[in-house]
């Protein structure tokens, strides 16, 4: 084992392997066996790396050279350039656009460099399935620790001193939330890991469960320890297939070894866990109806209090907390609550992880620490904006949160800080849009997600968002009236306040926002029957500039509806009439002469 | 594997560590193998093979070994360079099998430059 000179870790997150990473690692494995190095050189598949956009990506240690978009053509090469004569291929290097040089080392690529991997600490580095990879890189020495020298008091004391918040959303302190379930009457009390993460484009959780999964396991059994509960569940969504493996594996790893189990490293400390598939509907994350869901009935939230601390799954005492929440936990107890307090700003300790996505040059996984401002996570981390767009805002949040424009990119990540937009932190998605984003059709597309996300439990939430969908669906198609601005407003409260659980109380942000910050944007809809960013077909119209137009036919050609016409070489027209808007036409002009407005 | 007890969790995570040090790039000192073309040719590749072994046979953790193309000198080939943790860069040339283990012990392990067979101390600048 110890004769190897080298490690490839290849990325076999969900990301890089439909990219063909699995395929990559077999042709890298047969070709080191075709030289005779496998007993020099070891290829490592591990979990998500975070650097998506550019997968599949390898990391070859110990020199840190990082490879991306590999192919299995060029596999061959890359073997016995790099592995037998020891010259690093340039071509599958890195560069941030076609210019610039290729950045050979991993630390040296701006989307790594910026980044504080706590929850993630070792993503990338260890193989999931390998249960010594963790342990060797410090995995459940935390736990060893926790067994040995602390009570549970002294556990979330701990855990309070670092003023960990909940990574779910809304931020709870961690430590409180434990002392209220260790304190409550009860028993057996239960330790649950919500993996719903029903976001649309976000990947946090999932990332972390299928390259670390162990990480998720030891801080549950330290809260466990500390709460005084013996059974964990681990709810994870179905539509996760490979991390529900790999956590699978995982728990039986950790059985075998005896740090999950009865008699926890002789500790006389019991904690048995399982993992429970979840169905896949949003409302399903929130609390109290993924208790309904472990419990086997319909996933509907209910009133709190009483809160899950008090009456949770089958109403015992219950303590539910997110994935990257007991990521941290770990960290934490090796480390220090001290430590874990220097990173962040005041109220907001430690990192967060979010998905980035959207009109972002490096899309993928970013782990920062909390006080980085957002332009420093969209163009030093994100490496900017596409093409020669112009950064237009930020949807912090998801469906629950809200936008941030461009002029308030000086805002921090900070729970405070982004409430105080009117957005929130939410559990980590980032989606970046430029100036070819409309925002009512934005608002529009969050509130259908959510409009058929929710329960029907309550009538506001059921009907008033129907309602405002129908509203926003009538803007966006040129159908807006006068009173639609004042009406969407008085729903978006009538919702927020009358709703029972946080889809319907966040429900309406996403116009509230777009309303606060690009109000003149749904007044062009409603009053000018414009769509500013050319997003919205139905109020675009479509001309041809007679003074460029050369003639050449190629949109008439290209026209579904025959509605242009004209002589070769001669000017051509559009007839309004049978125009549909497609935009074919404007795609294909070689001379810019079709005007779009 | 039976159930563990905290020693025995101990001693798995210092055996998985040896082999996962050269992941970290954590490591007191590293050997680069020049394998070009003409590293090769000359016998770079018993002198890559005799180094696994001995790096194997007397159980040394935190070394790292890499490889690297050409050095430009390639009549002084086989060539390697040894960098101890906090000293510069040593240049070894015309290296055998034994020169290497020798090289290994005395310097990589414990950090005293082997003379007699020293090419050249520092590197090139990088730009
Ligand atoms: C509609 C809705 C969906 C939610 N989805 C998730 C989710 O997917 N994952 C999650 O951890 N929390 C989700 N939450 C928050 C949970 O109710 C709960 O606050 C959280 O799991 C607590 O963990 P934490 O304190 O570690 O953040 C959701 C809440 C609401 C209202």
């Amino acid at each position: 084992m110890d004769k190897f000179r080298s490690h490839l870790l290849v990325c076999t997150g969900t990301g890089c392997v439909s990219n063909g990473a699995f395929d990559v690692k077999k042709a890298l494995e047969m070709e080191l066996q075709k030289h005779k190095l496998e007993q020099e050189i070891q290829v490592i598949g591990t979990g998500c790396n975070g650097f998506c956009e550019r997968g599949p990506v390898m990391l070859v240690q110990p020199e840190g050279i990082f490879y991306q978009r590999l192919t299995v053509k060029d596999i061959p090469y890359l073997v016995e350039e790099h592995f037998l004569k020891g010259r690093p291929v340039k071509k599958l290097m890195y560069s941030p656009t076609l210019k610039e040089d290729k950045v050979p080392l991993m630390r040296d690529i701006g989307f790594f460099k910026d980044q504080i991997l706590v929850a993630l600490r070792n993503r990338g580095m260890i193989d999931p399935e390998v249960i010594e990879d963790y342990i060797a890189h410090d995995g459940y020495m935390a736990l060893e620790r926790v067994l040995t020298e602390m009570t549970p008091e002294q556990v979330i004391t701990e855990i309070k001193n670092s003023q960990l918040r909940g990574r779910g959303g809304a931020g709870f302190p961690t430590g409180l939330k434990w002392e209220f379930c260790k304190r409550a009457q009860g028993s057996p009390k239960y330790i649950v890991c919500n993996g719903d993460e029903g976001d649309p484009g976000a990947f946090m959780d999932r990332s972390i469960l299928e390259a670390d999964p162990h990480c998720v396991l030891e801080g549950m059994t330290i809260g466990a320890f500390a709460i005084g509960a013996q059974e964990g569940i681990l709810y994870v969504r179905d539509e996760y297939p490979l991390a529900i493996k790999r956590l699978r594996i995982a728990i039986k790893q950790a059985m075998e070894f005896g740090l999950l189990g009865n008699d926890i490293l002789g500790s006389g400390f019991n904690f048995n866990v399982r993992v429970v598939r979840g169905g896949g509907a949003f409302v399903c994350g929130e609390e109290t109806a993924l208790m309904a869901s472990i419990e086997g009935v319909e996933g509907r939230p209910r009133f709190r209090p009483p809160f899950p601390a008090q009456k949770g799954i089958w109403g015992k005492p219950t303590n539910i907390n997110n994935v990257e929440t007991w990521a941290n936990v770990p960290a934490i107890m090796l480390r220090g609550a001290e430590w874990f307090a220097s990173l962040g700003t005041k109220t907001s300790k430690g990192t967060k992880i979010f998905a980035l996505v959207g009109a972002i040059n490096n899309s993928g996984l970013v782990e920062v620490p909390m006080g980085i401002s957002i332009e420093r996570i969209v163009f030093d981390i994100g490496g900017g904006i596409p093409g020669d767009k112009k950064f237009k805002a930020v949807q912090i949040g998801g469906p629950s949160g809200g936008c941030i424009p461009a002029e308030l990119k000086d805002t921090i990540i900070d729970y405070e800080s982004l409430t105080r937009t009117g957005a929130i932190m939410g559990s980590g998605g980032l989606v970046v849009m430029d100036e070819t984003t409309c925002m009512v059709d934005l608002a529009r597309y969050f509130l259908e997600f959510t409009q058929s996300e929710s329960c029907g439990k309550c009538t506001f939430c059921r009907i008033g968002t129907k309602r405002m969908l129908e509203i926003l669906t009538r803007i966006c198609q040129g159908d807006g009236r006068a009173e639609d601005i004042p009406l969407l407003e008085d729903l978006a409260r009538k919702i927020s306040e009358s709703s029972l659980c946080g889809l319907g109380q966040t429900a309406p942000n996403p116009v509230l926002t777009t309303l606060k910050y690009f109000k003149s944007e749904y007044e062009a809809h409603i009053y000018n029957k414009k769509c500013p960013a050319h997003v919205c077909t139905k109020l675009l119209t479509f001309t041809i500039n007679p003074a460029k137009c050369i003639g050449c036919t190629l949109c008439t050609k290209s026209c579904p509806t025959g509605a242009i016409s004209g002589e070769r070489k001669q000017a051509h027209v559009i007839d309004q009439v049978k125009c549909i808007q497609c935009g074919q036409c404007f795609y294909v002009c070689p001379v810019e002469a079709i005007v779009r407005e | 594997m039976g159930k563990l007890t905290i020693e025995e969790l101990r001693k798995i995570r210092e055996k998985a560590k040896r082999s996962t040090n050269l992941r970290d790039a954590q490591g007191k000192a590293k050997i680069t193998v020049h394998m070009g073309t003409c590293g090769i040719a000359s016998g770079a590749r018993e002198v890559m093979d005799a180094l696994l072994d001995a790096i194997d046979r007397y159980g040394i953790r935190d070394v790292l070994v890499t490889t690297s193309g050409c050095a430009g000198l390639c009549s002084h080939e086989p060539m390697a360079t040894v960098e101890y943790h906090g000293s510069p860069p040593v240049k070894y040339a015309k290296l055998t099998p034994e020169k290497i283990e020798r090289i290994l012990l005395e310097h990589a392990d414990k950090g005293h430059m082997v003379e007699e067979y020293a090419l050249a101390i520092g590197s090139e600048k990088m730009s």
